[in-house]
């Protein structure tokens, strides 16, 4: 009792100076907020149970109701998977390799696949690679980092913790994109860019993950401190209570931070086109397969990109089917939390 | 003495030894010292003397475990008995009457605010707000001062401490001023005195050999960059590169990064001597290296779990932004590369470039700013409230298969975006599919410039955004919908409310409230939302009128940050105006929060809902 009113008190600070550091008046949007709480109490008080009352039309009305429903939600299917199998369709082509007027091939094969493969300008292969390569590295280490890094600002209380998570806040704000000027030249002194444009992306990748870890703190925070206590009395030392009591609670968060750091580089086309600066073997999958829509190339490789689509979608649909119930409640838990 | 904030709970200790949770808590300041007073509730007047003393630590790392209560600081009684303890008291409950006022006050406009309807009070904070914009820069100038005031203090206080521990301390302590960690050496702790010694080594090698060189050339950032030499054995002139402006700076920043640092180690070096001498005269023993070996994975365990990430941060974040931050003040740019020709300070003029009333440049510039909050805006609330009404429709009452058409929704998340995307731009490209289709079955005769006519370009980036953003939404939203209890939708049917009803004055105000921190989010994620933009439209079609910048001419649906990537990809790339972009987005995005923080309640205290 005493050190959970402790800790409330703690964090009640917390939230105290948080607001006088971004030197905001809080006075008048708070008593707003406690008025609007108080009305909400009184609504629910006053809510009587009272036994429900069957109208003779419900029934029908609801039947027509969940009928629209029914139809708005197939709809929303078609079109939310349309695009989908019309990437699956344009892959199978094999009559013409540009942009085509129609859905279904007039002629179905493999051709395309082959093509990913086998074409010269096409380096699919080194694509998938270097992605799948960026996608392990990064997904372990980075989880490393953010889990250090939102337990120890989640548990402890030491000088600097406040500025530190207001540094990355602040900084957090600026276009990510800007640092990449600097990065790029800083990269490219150590061989780390054009051909090796992975690797220089798996440092730059890792060196910032510590600033995401909003999520899996907010996870930490929920986590009941008399754990901690408890093995503290017992003679466990930090990095004991870290390993064995927090990490085993914290399966769903890791789970959700190695996902998010495999999926991350699939995706990431900004930093990979900047990075491999035009060199073809450099590009990850986003990027090499982008390249193959610009403007010169689009019409002799239309289908092979939706080709090279299917085969980087399949895994990692697979994968993220497998995990999704993880996913969600990161994502869930990180847009109540903010 | 002057009132600091109040604090709705603490604990306080009497004087008689029990203990009491009370509300009635001021905190206030006197002399630099925290103190709390608390009048517990059930003493009246009469006995209003029994009002408790007590001192209030700094909140910090013991916080959670000490003493709030147990240290009691006698504070009261070592006053002087009589007089001193009376003008105290007085002026205790002068601060308790005051805050009975400020409370009764509070509660009369928490009155008055419930009476006013849904808009009013919408506007009311609105106004609120505003109000207290004047408030907030007289605040934020006056903590300005405090800062400097604080630092200057600070500063004078070390300064003091130094000379004291100079002047008191052992012979060891004193050479560790000049030879860093000589003295932990001399108390038995090698560890800690063979780092501070290899920074010093390590600072004096690096401040010798290149740090006071790139100083040196801080100011101007290089004066030659190249010089002919001839060769007279090849009999050749060659050009050597001498200066490099981009390295100046670079280093220049690391070396001024380093400079801080060292100090602070200098700083800490000494202290840590004191301190040895002080536990040493006590007769106690110091650390040895193997306990401070062992507190690394122990007390000290969060350094050790975040001294790698940090370093990453600062190193590969802080350290490219500020040098980026800088660079907007350079003349830096394509033809100015800082290697074959040395870019130098330029003060405020990009920015004035940029600003400019009536100049190409920020005739782009306010257009572009205006659609990225156009942009951010609608692609927000749209996929927040078509995403909400998804996950409603799935969550009813006598739907079947709800996880059917959950999967197929969450299925087109895993997808990545690139491949979906750029699969739709072509599909309205105007030789694409829906092109074709529209023509095929005659209902237009020409191609409809999906992506060549600007208005049209950007309905269609907000439309495939929604199309884009709804999964998530509804996968967000779907958890929260659930929490909400069922009661309130059964009693609210009761009194006759409609299913819209129920929406406005139920679902609505608790997702507001619940997803508020959300919505920020992501309002700030779509202000930067790069690949939407730039995958579908490519931020075409381009707006020649507003001429190039770097060699990119940016277009109708260009928002802020895939004109920064157009400037710096390009052949002429313009990083000095890339560095003003990126630093107007920042403040952009920093007013936003600010602004949001305030005005929206939701913030705050997120469990008082549920």
């Amino acid at each position: 009792m005493t050190e959970k009113l402790q800790y409330e008190q703690a964090v009640e600070f917390d939230v105290d100076l948080d607001a006088e550091a971004l030197s905001i008046e809080i006075d008048a949007p708070e008593s707003a907020a406690v008025a609007e709480k108080i009305e909400y109490r009184k609504r629910i008080a006053s809510d009587q149970p009272v036994p429900a009352k069957k109208h003779m039309g419900q029934t029908a009305k609801n039947r027509i109701a969940n009928t629209v429903i029914y139809i708005v939600l197939s709809a929303i299917c078609v079109v939310w998977l349309l695009p989908f199998f019309g990437i699956v369709f344009e892959s199978f082509r094999c009559e013409s390799t540009g942009l085509a007027g129609y859905i279904f091939p007039k002629k179905w094969g493999f051709d395309n696949y082959v093509r990913l493969f086998t074409d010269e300008n096409s380096n699919f292969l080194k694509w998938f690679g270097n992605t799948l390569m960026m996608g392990l590295i990064t997904s372990v280490v980075q989880t490393v980092f953010v889990m250090a890094v939102s337990y120890a600002l989640s548990r402890n209380r030491f000088k600097g913790r406040k500025l530190l998570m207001n540094l990355m806040l602040v900084f957090g704000m600026f276009p990510g994109f800007l640092t990449l000027i600097l990065l790029y030249t800083w990269m490219s002194d150590w061989g780390l860019t054009m051909e090796n444009a992975p690797w220089g992306l798996i440092v730059i990748y890792i060196a910032g993950s510590g600033m995401g870890y909003y999520i899996a703190k907010g996870f930490f925070d929920t986590i009941s401190h008399s754990l901690d206590e408890a093995a503290r009395v017992d003679g466990a030392t930090q990095i004991q209570i870290f390993f064995k009591i927090i990490l085993p609670l914290s399966k769903p968060i890791i789970i959700y931070t190695i996902l998010m750091g495999f999926m991350a580089p699939w995706g990431d086309f900004v930093m990979a086109t900047f990075m491999a600066n035009n060199t073809n073997a450099g590009y990850n999958v986003a990027a090499g397969l982008q390249w193959l829509l610009t403007d010169s190339m689009i019409n002799e490789y239309y289908t092979t990109f939706c080709a090279g689509g299917v085969l980087v979608a399949i895994p990692i649909t697979v994968l993220f089917m497998l995990l999704q119930k993880y996913y969600v409640a990161g994502v869930t838990g990180g847009a109540v939390k903010g | 003495m002057e009132k600091k904030q109040t604090s709705p709970l603490v604990k306080v200790v009497l004087r008689d030894g029990s203990e009491s949770v009370n509300e009635q808590v001021l905190l206030f300041e006197i002399e630099g010292n925290s103190y709390c007073a608390s009048a517990p509730r059930t003493h009246t007047d009469n006995n209003a003397r029994e009002i408790i003393l007590c001192h209030r630590v700094k909140p910090s790392a013991d916080d959670a475990e000490t003493e709030v209560g147990k240290q009691v600081v006698s504070y009261w009684e070592q006053l002087p008995r009589g007089e001193e303890q009376d003008r105290v008291f007085d002026e205790f409950c002068r601060l308790y009457e005051l805050r009975q006022q400020e409370k009764q006050r509070r509660e009369m406009q928490a009155a008055e605010y419930l009476k006013l309807g849904k808009w009013q009070r919408f506007v009311y904070r609105l106004k609120q707000f505003f109000r207290a914009v004047p408030a907030w820069f007289a605040s934020f100038f006056k903590k300005i001062g405090k800062f400097f005031k604080n630092v200057g203090l600070k500063i004078a206080d070390n300064a003091v401490d130094l000379f004291n521990t100079f002047k008191n301390g052992s012979w060891s302590t004193r050479v560790s001023f000049l030879v860093m960690g000589f003295g932990n050496f001399v108390h038995g702790q090698w560890l800690r005195g063979a780092l501070f010694l290899l920074m010093q080594g390590a600072f004096i090698v690096y401040m010798v050999l290149s740090g006071a060189h790139w100083l040196s050339l801080f100011g101007s950032l290089g004066e030659v960059a190249t010089k002919e030499v001839y060769d007279s054995v090849l009999d050749i002139t060659t050009t050597e590169h001498i200066d490099n402006s981009f390295k100046i700076l670079l280093y220049g920043i690391i070396t001024i990064f380093f400079i801080f640092a060292f100090a602070y180690t200098w700083r800490l070096n000494v202290k840590q001597c004191r301190i040895c001498d002080e536990i040493t005269r006590s007769g106690k023993k110091v650390k040895s290296a193997k306990e401070d070996l062992k507190s690394v994975i122990d007390d000290q365990f969060h350094k050790t779990l975040l001294s790698l990430p940090v370093f990453g941060i600062v190193m590969f974040t802080i350290l490219p932004i500020i040098f980026m931050i800088l660079v907007a003040f350079t003349n830096y740019d394509y033809q100015h590369d800082g290697y074959n020709n040395l870019f130098t300070w330029v003060g405020l003029q990009n920015f004035n470039t940029m600003l400019s009333f009536g100049s190409g440049l920020s005739v782009a510039f306010g257009e572009i700013l205006a659609w990225t909050l156009i942009w951010a805006f609608f692609a927000t609330f749209s996929n927040y409230f078509l995403g909400m009404f998804v996950a409603m429709m799935i969550n009813k009452k006598g739907i079947k298969i709800k996880k059917f058409w959950r999967t197929i929704l969450v299925m087109t998340i895993a997808i990545p975006q690139f491949i979906s995307l750029l699969y739709v731009s072509n599909l309205f490209a105007d030789n694409g599919i829906v092109n074709a289709y529209l023509i095929k079955w005659g209902i237009v005769s020409s191609p409809i410039h999906f992506w060549t006519d600007g208005t049209l370009a950007k309905i269609m980036v907000l439309v495939i955004n929604i199309w884009v953003g709804i999964p998530y939404l509804m996968l967000i939203t779907t958890g929260i919908l659930m929490n909400i209890p069922e009661d309130l939708y059964e009693s609210s049917r009761i009194d006759g409310a409609n299913g819209f009803q129920q929406f406005a004055k139920i679902t609505l105000p608790y997702m507001l409230f619940v997803t508020g921190p959300y919505l920020l989010n992501s309002f700030i994620s779509n202000i930067n939302n790069f690949n939407v933009i730039y995958l579908l439209s490519g931020g075409g079609p381009a707006r020649a009128d507003w001429g190039d910048m770097g060699g990119y001419i940016a277009g109708d649906t260009t928002i802020l940050i895939t004109w920064l990537f157009g400037i710096t990809t390009g052949a002429e790339a313009n990083y000095k105006m890339a560095s003003v972009i990126g630093i107007l987005i920042f403040i952009v995005v920093s007013v936003l929060s600010l602004i949001v923080f305030t005005v929206m309640p939701s913030n705050r205290r997120e469990d008082d809902y549920s």
